[in-house]
């Protein structure tokens, strides 16, 4: 749409006037306003759906007893219990994935906004995290299982008969799915860093510091809300990724540990997103009763999360330079 | 030629680097004899001269020797052929029309010009008889600290701004316990103690913006720097923040050298003891205070200076 009209009414109210009614605005410009009022009263609409119909279903079919019983192969569905299992699939999972994506990202980021050098190689791992970033999560996921079936990772997951590598596990799941946290991390790290002002880092280094200190105990620092506000998003996501759950993880009923140290970590098991798929009518199970109440825990996590994100940027607006 | 050469007056067509000699230290002596700011043959209506008593008469000892220095980015002379005294005991102020060259000239007192990567320096800086290029570089930056334009405290707590110092690297010790007279000292000298005596834990970006810089100048001074560099230190403060600052510099300069960077020609004829006016990357001229002001030598000198009293 063609927006070209002069606006006219600025000659006749002068350019100081305030409060301009767009009544006076020529037509092209109006509808436009009205489409992107609609549009933003559309995403509202859609928002508020999603979350008042899974309030409704979720309460309804939401009890304490859901919560904390473990989940049962079963036909009845009286006795197919709760999601308990998935429940901690998915806090084991994305803490697992957290704390590989947060370092690593933390780590990115500091490098290619205090050193990237040599440039040719900063932006090659500037692109080598928008691929990450850019992977739908079912490739990563059969990438996993394509990596983590070979006999060299045999450690991480359940072995069967004849040594063939299960390749499924919380660790591989977990090693992967820290990919699509990863971005996230690295992005709000690097914003934060980049909005430090030079000067600050001068100022330390005025002190006779190196750049090493004063990474350490001023800019990590100064971008702890950066880098909780990246951590927040990426939690978000893990949470709700369903393919690699699916593929890398066994998506399994219950938890499934294997003999040995680390048994849970080493086994597989399934996550909320699985629990859901699973019992929708979309997947094989037919309870859509718990499918319902399951998603509904599932976006509160996320719901939660995203407030999160919230609290800890809008705490990032105490302290701040002047460039 | 040039303040660290003997005088030989020469009234020497262009390349216009004709400096006021000042070799002496005590070269000022003559008006200040006895009365302060007023009455040295200044422009009358002069406000603020009052706070410098003993401006006249003081002897400095040389800390830092710039000796035909020269900086360019890239290809771009931004400071060209300067040679100056930087004397512990009074202050020195660099003033200049905007772009002349005074950040770019502070910043290599103190090699902080290395980290532009494209420029490059000439001529030899001097501490205390010693090269700076010759020194390492985190142990020059502690003896010659910088305070910056706009207010810098770290994020974190008021304490440990000026405790980070005062630590080794990136060390969290020696602990509190250890620092606290130190620490306290350095807020003292700072004027900033008494205001925030019963806050040391409170993060330090929640000052205000005059109290941010003078924890800025607290923690340049916690470790006992020899000369203290400050890149127009008050240009982002109101009035009071400011005189507060002013003053403390002047009650500063018998501990350390100071280089002030200012473009408040009352600042410098306030607090400075010698004053360099630099134009298009050239030192124009360097003298005291009250003759900068009062009897400029160069046309340019006068002209700037006149815009101060206009
Ligand atoms: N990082 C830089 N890269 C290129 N040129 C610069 C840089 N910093 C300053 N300059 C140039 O050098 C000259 C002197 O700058 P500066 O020292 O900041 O002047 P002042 O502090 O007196 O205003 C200016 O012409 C400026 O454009
Ligand atoms: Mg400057």
């Amino acid at each position: 749409m063609s927006v070209e009209a002069p606006n006219r009414a600025l000659g006749d109210a002068g350019p100081t006037r305030p409060m301009e009614s767009s009544a006076t605005w020529p037509r092209a410009d109006r509808v436009g306003l009205g489409l992107a009022w609609a549009a933003g009263m559309l995403l509202c609409v859609v928002a508020g759906a999603i979350v008042l119909y899974m309030l409704f279903r979720g309460l309804q079919y939401l009890s304490f007893e859901l919560l904390v019983t473990r989940p049962e192969v079963a036909n009845d569905q009286s006795r197919s219990g709760g999601f308990l299992d998935p429940i901690i699939g998915t806090l084991m999972l994305t803490v697992l994935g957290t704390i590989i994506a947060a370092p690593l990202g933390v780590a990115a980021a500091v490098w290619l906004s205090e050193y990237g050098r040599p440039s040719w190689l900063a932006r090659l791992v500037e692109s080598g995290i928008e691929v990450v970033a850019g992977t739908p999560s079912i490739v990563l996921a059969i990438f996993g299982l394509l990596i983590f079936s070979q006999p060299l990772f045999a450690f991480l997951s359940f072995t069967a008969e004849g040594n063939a590598v299960f390749g499924r596990s919380f660790l591989a799941a977990g090693a992967m799915i820290s990919l699509i946290a990863l971005p996230f991390v690295v992005g709000a790290t690097r914003e934060a860093l980049n909005a430090i002002p030079s000067h600050v880092r001068e100022a330390s280094y005025a002190l006779g510091k190196t750049k090493a200190a004063t990474i350490r105990r001023v800019l990590l620092p100064a971008v702890r809300p950066g880098i909780g506000t990246g951590t927040a998003l990426g939690m978000g996501r893990i949470a709700g990724d369903t393919a690699i759950p699916i593929a890398l993880l066994g998506a399994t009923l219950q938890l499934q540990a294997v003999d040995g140290p680390l048994g849970t970590l080493r086994g597989t098991g399934g996550t909320l997103t699985t629990y859901v798929y699973g019992n929708s009518p979309a997947g094989e199970g037919n309870a859509p009763e718990k499918a319902y109440a399951a998603a509904f825990v599932l976006l509160l996590v996320v719901v939660l999360l995203n407030f999160g994100v919230d609290l800890i940027s809008r705490r990032r607006q105490v302290t701040s330079w002047t460039r | 030629m040039d303040p660290l050469t003997p005088p030989h007056a020469a009234p020497l067509p262009p390349p216009i680097r004709r400096i006021a000699v000042d070799r002496s230290p005590t070269t000022v002596a003559a008006p200040a004899a006895a009365t302060n700011g007023h009455g040295h043959g200044q422009p009358s209506g002069i406000v603020g001269g009052g706070r410098h008593a003993q401006r006249a008469g003081r002897a400095g000892v040389e800390r830092m020797r710039l000796e035909d220095l020269s900086i360019s980015y890239g290809r771009k002379l931004a400071v060209n052929r300067v040679s100056l005294p930087v004397r512990q005991g009074e202050v020195l102020a660099l003033i200049g029309p905007s772009g002349c060259g005074k950040t770019t000239l502070l910043r290599s007192l103190n090699r902080l010009i290395e980290l532009t990567p494209t420029a490059s320096r000439e001529g030899r800086i001097m501490l205390d008889d010693q090269d700076v290029d010759r020194m390492e570089v985190t142990h020059l930056r502690r003896r010659v600290t910088m305070v910056f334009q706009q207010p810098n405290p770290f994020p974190m707590s008021i304490f440990d701004n000026i405790a980070y110092g005062l630590r080794e690297q990136g060390s969290s010790r020696p602990r509190r316990e250890e620092l606290e007279p130190q620490v306290i000292d350095a807020l003292e000298r700072a004027g900033l103690y008494g205001e925030v005596s019963e806050n040391l834990d409170h993060p330090a970006l929640r000052l205000s913006g005059g109290q941010q810089q003078r924890l800025c100048i607290a923690r340049a001074l916690a470790v006992r720097p020899e000369v203290l560099l400050l890149d127009e230190p008050a240009s982002a403060l109101d009035p009071r923040s400011t005189a507060r600052i002013e003053d403390l510099l002047v009650k500063l300069r018998d501990e350390v050298a100071i280089v002030i960077v200012t473009h408040n020609l009352q600042q410098a004829f306030r607090i400075a003891d010698h004053v360099a006016f630099m134009y298009l990357g050239e030192l124009e001229e360097y003298a005291p205070t009250d003759q900068m002001f009062g009897a400029p030598r160069t046309q340019r000198s006068r002209d700037y200076v006149s815009g101060a009293f206009g």
